[in-house]
């Protein structure tokens, strides 16, 4: 697949100044009020709804000259969709383009947050295909709005009462909601509830675009994030059985990979970056030895 | 003024129009705590409208509509915020729909139907939950090991018993019902009734009931009134009103039912 046709004359970052100011303005809201959806007039970008035009509407309205883009997908840097989105903002605005997570000033980001820990400056843009929480039980969109500012989020826990009672505990593994700074209830995106914990406290700022929804909603640094849960049902996140097969981490979330039709399977980092860093530092997972000659 | 001489609902000259078609008009009356008022009349005399009015789902065009709060005060049901108006409709008061499904969720199962109340004023623990749904399914008569089907794999008679039972799992003070047997069949009608008479007076609930059908009134309510055209003509005990009725409009409805 191609990158995105870019027309010949064009903004910095493809966007018109106007409709960055409107962004901003639409961002700054959101930042002000952590977990609260802030609708914006969503334009069409030169690439389809799911690829994630909210988070590039967004990052195009933050990027400046001077930064450094690493994007993601699913944890990899290496997907058609992150090439893509990589390749577009080198165009259209000439940045550096990186795959260190360190390296980085804006990570754009689909289905994952990185392992390694972000620092204070670096602003995360997740792309969002539905951003309304309580939309799986109440499909009006004026009657969620009136929840959310009434603070009415009983329905959230019949969703998990609903999972626990059909699968005896809460089945949700991505997309798990939680609740901003003690208000507002906030879809994080299709992450893993695995990088649930990693949403609260971050020095960096988090950013959520949906583009066809037409709503921004952010998490500014150290801001409190819970996710919800009943108290004899606590809130886990996932575990792995083993290590990482090729870099040997503990702790990090693993993508299973099959191997063969013979039911050999492989777990290994999702996030591609996090991995390559650990083994070349030196460290070596139990099926490492097997993979390297192939690439 | 002590609490046992507040009603716990007061109508004021309450009106709703329609553009110039009338709803309802000029409607009074008091409801004290326990008591099950019945409201009768044919089809389109404004029951539904009246029901509706009082229990804050639809705007008045003239006239006051006031409610005792728990903390013993009474307000002006128009003057209450909206987020009190709803945290009272989801604790205080019931409002039990003719057609089961616009007061049930369809697509959770009735566990989470009953608990949801429960949830909604703060309820964190599954296992309580459970366990209070489970005994609000008995109460109701819906087997409890339906606890995880949703309410349409059920007959109409249970989804309307798990309509009950979903709001009543807040003890609430205040219960509408509208037809609330109208769909069903007479036998399926009759337990119901029977049903929803036992629960009314162990729960001290009151209720306002709206039911064309006057043997729905005799069973279930204390008071009951007549209303045609959207004005009340008659009211009374129910005993009073059906064996000894005095307005002529209430004197025909009582002779058709006796002629059945
Ligand atoms: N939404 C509406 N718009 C216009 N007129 C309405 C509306 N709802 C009810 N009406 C009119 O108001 C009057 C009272 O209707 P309402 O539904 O309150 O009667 P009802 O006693 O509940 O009748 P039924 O026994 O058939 O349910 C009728 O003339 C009806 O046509
Ligand atoms: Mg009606």
């Amino acid at each position: 697949m191609s990158a995105p046709a870019v027309p010949a004359a064009y903004n910095f970052a493809y966007l018109d100044e106007q409709t960055k100011r409107m962004i901003r303005r639409a961002i700054l809201k959101a930042v002000a009020i952590p977990g609260y959806q802030v609708p914006f007039a969503s334009r069409e970008m030169p690439m389809p709804y799911g690829w994630g035009t909210g988070g590039v509407q967004v990052t195009a309205a933050i990027i400046g000259a001077d930064d450094v883009l690493k994007v993601i997908d699913q944890g990899a840097d290496d997907t058609t969709n992150a090439v893509s989105i990589r390749a577009f903002f080198a165009k259209t605005a000439g940045v550096a383009t990186t795959t260190r997570t360190a390296d980085a000033t804006i990570i754009q980001t689909r289905h994952r947050i990185p392992e390694t820990a972000l620092k204070a400056g670096q602003i995360l843009v997740f792309q969002v295909p539905i951003p309304e929480p309580l939309r799986f039980l109440e499909p009006r969109e004026t009657e969620t709005r009136t929840m959310h500012a009434l603070e009415e989020y009983g329905l959230m826990h019949v969703k998990l009462y609903e999972d626990i009672a059909r699968h005896g505990h809460i089945a949700t593994t991505y997309a798990y909601p939680v609740k901003v700074e003690g208000r507002y209830v906030m879809d994080p995106s299709p992450i893993p509830k695995f990088d649930n914990p990693k949403l609260g406290d971050s020095p960096a700022l988090q950013l959520f675009g949906a583009g066809r929804e037409k709503r921004i909603y952010a998490i500014p640094p150290h801001t409190r994030v819970e996710s919800l849960d009943f108290e004899d049902h606590p809130f886990e996140v996932q575990r792995f059985a083993e290590p990482c097969g090729l870099c040997g981490a503990t702790g990090a979330y693993l993508d299973e990979v099959i191997l063969d039709d013979r039911g050999n399977r492989l777990f290994v980092c999702s996030d591609t970056d996090f991995c390559e860093e650990r083994r070349r530092a030196g460290h070596c997972g139990a099926k490492a030895a097997a993979m390297e000659p192939t690439s | 003024m002590s609490e046992d001489d507040t009603p716990l609902l007061r109508a004021e000259a309450v009106t709703r129009l329609y553009g110039a078609r009338i709803g309802c008009r000029d409607v009074s009356f008091a409801l004290w705590p326990g008591e099950v008022l019945a409201i009768v009349g044919e089809s389109g005399s404004g029951k539904t409208t009246l029901l509706n009015c009082l229990a804050g789902r639809l705007p008045l065009t003239a006239g006051i509509v006031r409610y005792r709060m728990r903390d013993g005060e009474s307000r002006d049901l128009a003057r209450l915020g909206e987020a009190e108006r709803r945290f009272l409709m989801r604790t205080d008061w019931g409002f039990v729909h003719q057609n089961p499904a616009d007061g049930l969720r369809m697509t959770v199962s009735a566990g989470a139907n009953v608990g949801e109340r429960l949830m909604a004023v703060g309820e964190r623990h599954y296992g309580r939950i459970r366990g209070t749904a489970e005994s609000w399914l008995r109460r109701v008569e819906v087997p409890a090991d339906r606890i995880d089907d949703d309410p349409r794999s059920f007959s109409g008679g249970m989804r309307q018993r798990l309509q009950i039972a979903r709001n009543l799992v807040t003890a609430p003070r205040l219960v509408f019902m509208d037809e609330p047997t109208g769909g069903l069949d007479v036998s399926v009608q009759a337990r119901l009734l029977d049903l929803i008479r036992a629960l009314v007076a162990d729960l001290g609930m009151a209720a306002l009931v709206v039911t064309h059908d006057l043997a729905v009134a005799r069973l279930l309510s204390h008071r009951m009134m007549v209303m045609k055209e959207g004005a009340v003509v008659e009211e009374g005990l129910t005993d009073r009103v059906l064996d000894d009725p005095r307005h002529p409009y209430t004197q025909l409805l009582v002779s058709s039912i006796l002629q059945v």
